[in-house]
């Protein structure tokens, strides 16, 4: 009896021992699989953020300290500089492109190719592949595509209209240049926003789809009354993830433009990467990069609040 | 009747779905046949057949060393990236969500809040930062960035997957004898494969082409990857599309190749970040 007891007692000691010992060990677990991530994101995603918004008080151009505080100068001047608003129209532009006409886009495409259909995975595979080409090889194949003698778009219009000389595509100093560009951003993303509806369409029971169905609801009327509202949480993910695309664009325009002709194409990203980079204005371009960052930060924050609060009930 | 009006609708829809794939791929197989034509014969016919092929444009970009070495450089700087951010990120995301302590939700805030600093925002202060840590001119320049803004989607992606592990399992291993480190390492990881998978091709394909980051970090041409590549030989060649479309043709065949292989990766990464979103 008595040496039952004490088997428990040395059982219940070694037990707390050996729990001791596990949470120090867990402890030790937890900071060291933290610590390296922790350590790098901190050094090249947060701390160069704070950094810039100390450099973009100064007159900088990259050599040696920052010495010439100049207040809010940079911003007051940025703010002012047509150039810049006209990038930020482009940016505001492209965002309203791209939600009336790249996501519905994707959405019918979605419906067509979504589940009944026969061979719908090839379709779907098809759709998607641009997503994974660079902006480069999707940048120069569209520069030839718009290319004023040889390319495929002007060879197609002279087929259908031989009588009309069409505009230089990317040579003209207007919102056509946007435009161009703009579609191919739709042609390299539409599958992305496509693979995204696919996704949440399978969420959707058939039961609910074949109800309507049988309730005499036309195909028109299932899509509108019962696939919008119930896919409605992917919906507003692309929305956002679109926003946030079309605010940060900067590849595709300085390779097919450059931003130009005449600034007519220029983004926010591309009139950074001009004013502040390439003419070694860091200073100046730590200012722009507050502002895109500012921008991105408060639509973020107001369209999570808003907008998708309720889809993060979890 | 209401056989053939169904069959009809679904001819329409199959000509709409095919319509949308020749949009999607006839720049694609227009570039290839471009590459394999003399730059006259491209000017004055875009889209028709080759009047012969011309080989030479391809095998004139294969001989040269800069191609190849870009291609070294590119692979080099995916694998580094990819194998970094699956490691970096998995060990957080583990902890995240598998074990309670006091401070748990203030540090997973402190990486998602990462998903608000896009690169190409942030592009011109990290350069200031890169330059002070001596990174430019370096493949690492390019490496640890990657994996630095890579970590928070793939920490919340992979969160996901280890919180949908059975407790049971956990418990098991615990009363095995596994350490927490054990446990990760022999248990977590291997179940949760698909996802690492998902998260490393991701990885790939986003650091094969980059191109901002790469472009304002490396000056020197020895150490260019393939977009930089690209672009420079377009400056080159100005006018002589042929060639161009050769150069670029002979990157999309690797990529559209390793697309097939791994579509169904990158389709469960995406997906898993948005619905995990």
């Amino acid at each position: 009896m008595q040496s039952i007891s004490t088997a428990i007692s040395g059982s219940a000691s070694v037990n707390r021992r050996r729990s001791v010992h596990l949470r120090r060990e867990r402890t030790f677990t937890i900071i060291l699989f933290l610590l390296p991530a922790a350590a790098l994101y901190s050094l090249l995603v947060i701390f160069p953020v704070l950094q810039a918004a100390y450099y973009g008080f100064y007159k900088w151009n990259g050599l040696g300290p920052a010495t010439n505080f100049v207040g809010m100068d940079n911003y007051l001047r940025i703010l002012r500089d047509e150039i810049f608003q006209q990038a930020l129209w482009h940016n505001i532009v492209l965002i309203v492109l791209s939600l009336v006409t790249q996501l519905p886009l994707a959405l019918a495409c979605a419906i067509l190719v979504g589940r009944h259909l026969r061979g719908r995975s090839f379709f779907r595979m098809i759709y998607f592949l641009p997503f994974v080409l660079s902006e480069v090889v999707a940048g120069l194949i569209w520069s030839f595509i718009y290319h004023p003698r040889a390319g495929l778009l002007n060879w197609l219009l002279k087929l259908v209209f031989p009588a009309w000389e069409p505009p230089s595509w990317l040579g003209t100093p207007n919102l056509l240049v946007l435009f161009c560009i703009f579609v191919v951003i739709t042609w390299k993303y539409f599958g992305y926003h496509m693979i995204l509806y696919v996704a949440g369409l399978q969420n959707i029971p058939a039961e609910v789809e074949e109800a309507a169905q049988i309730d005499g609801a036309s195909s028109w009327q299932v899509i509108r009354y019962i696939i919008i509202p119930l896919l409605g949480r992917t919906i507003r993910l692309t929305v956002y993830l679109s926003v946030l695309g079309s605010l940060q664009l900067f590849d595709l325009v300085w390779i097919m433009t450059q931003g130009g002709p005449a600034n007519s194409s220029n983004t926010m990203a591309t009139y950074m990467y001009q004013f502040g980079f390439l003419r070694s204005q860091l200073g100046y371009g730590s200012s722009i990069a507050l502002i895109m960052f500012i921008i991105c930060f408060s639509f973020s924050l107001i369209y999570q609040r808003k907008v998708m609060h309720q889809d993060f009930a979890v | 009747m209401a056989l053939r009006k169904i069959s009809f609708s679904l001819i329409i829809r199959y000509l709409v779905a095919l319509l949308i794939a020749l949009l999607v791929l006839v720049p694609l197989a227009m570039t290839v046949f471009g590459g394999l034509k003399s730059t006259g014969d491209l000017l004055s016919n875009p889209i028709g057949w080759p009047d012969r092929f011309h080989w030479e444009n391809f095998d004139g970009i294969l001989q040269s060393a800069s191609f190849w070495l870009q291609m070294r450089n590119s692979l080099f700087v995916m694998l580094a990236s990819a194998l970094g951010v699956v490691l970096l990120a998995s060990m957080p995301a583990f902890i995240f969500a598998r074990t309670a302590f006091r401070g748990r939700e203030i540090i997973f805030n402190f990486f998602t809040i990462g998903l608000l600093f896009p690169l190409a925002v942030a592009i011109l202060p990290l350069y200031i930062s890169l330059r002070q840590l001596l990174l430019i001119d370096s493949h690492w320049g390019i490496i640890l960035p990657q994996i630095a803004f890579g970590l928070p989607g793939t920490i919340l992606i992979l969160r996901g997957f280890f919180a949908g592990l059975p407790q049971e399992i956990e418990d098991a291993a615990y009363i095995d004898g596994c350490t927490t480190v054990g446990f990760f390492w022999h248990v977590a990881l291997p179940l949760v494969r698909p996802a690492l998978a998902a998260v490393f091709v991701l990885a790939m394909v986003g650091s094969w082409n980059a191109f901002f980051l790469p472009l304002l970090v490396l000056n020197k041409e020895n150490l260019w990857t393939l977009p930089l590549g690209i672009l420079r030989f377009q400056g080159q060649w100005g006018t002589d599309w042929a060639r161009i479309l050769a150069f670029v043709s002979l990157t999309l065949i690797p990529t559209i190749g390793f697309y097939f292989f791994a579509e169904r990766h990158i389709v469960t990464g995406l997906t898993a970040g948005a619905v995990k979103g």
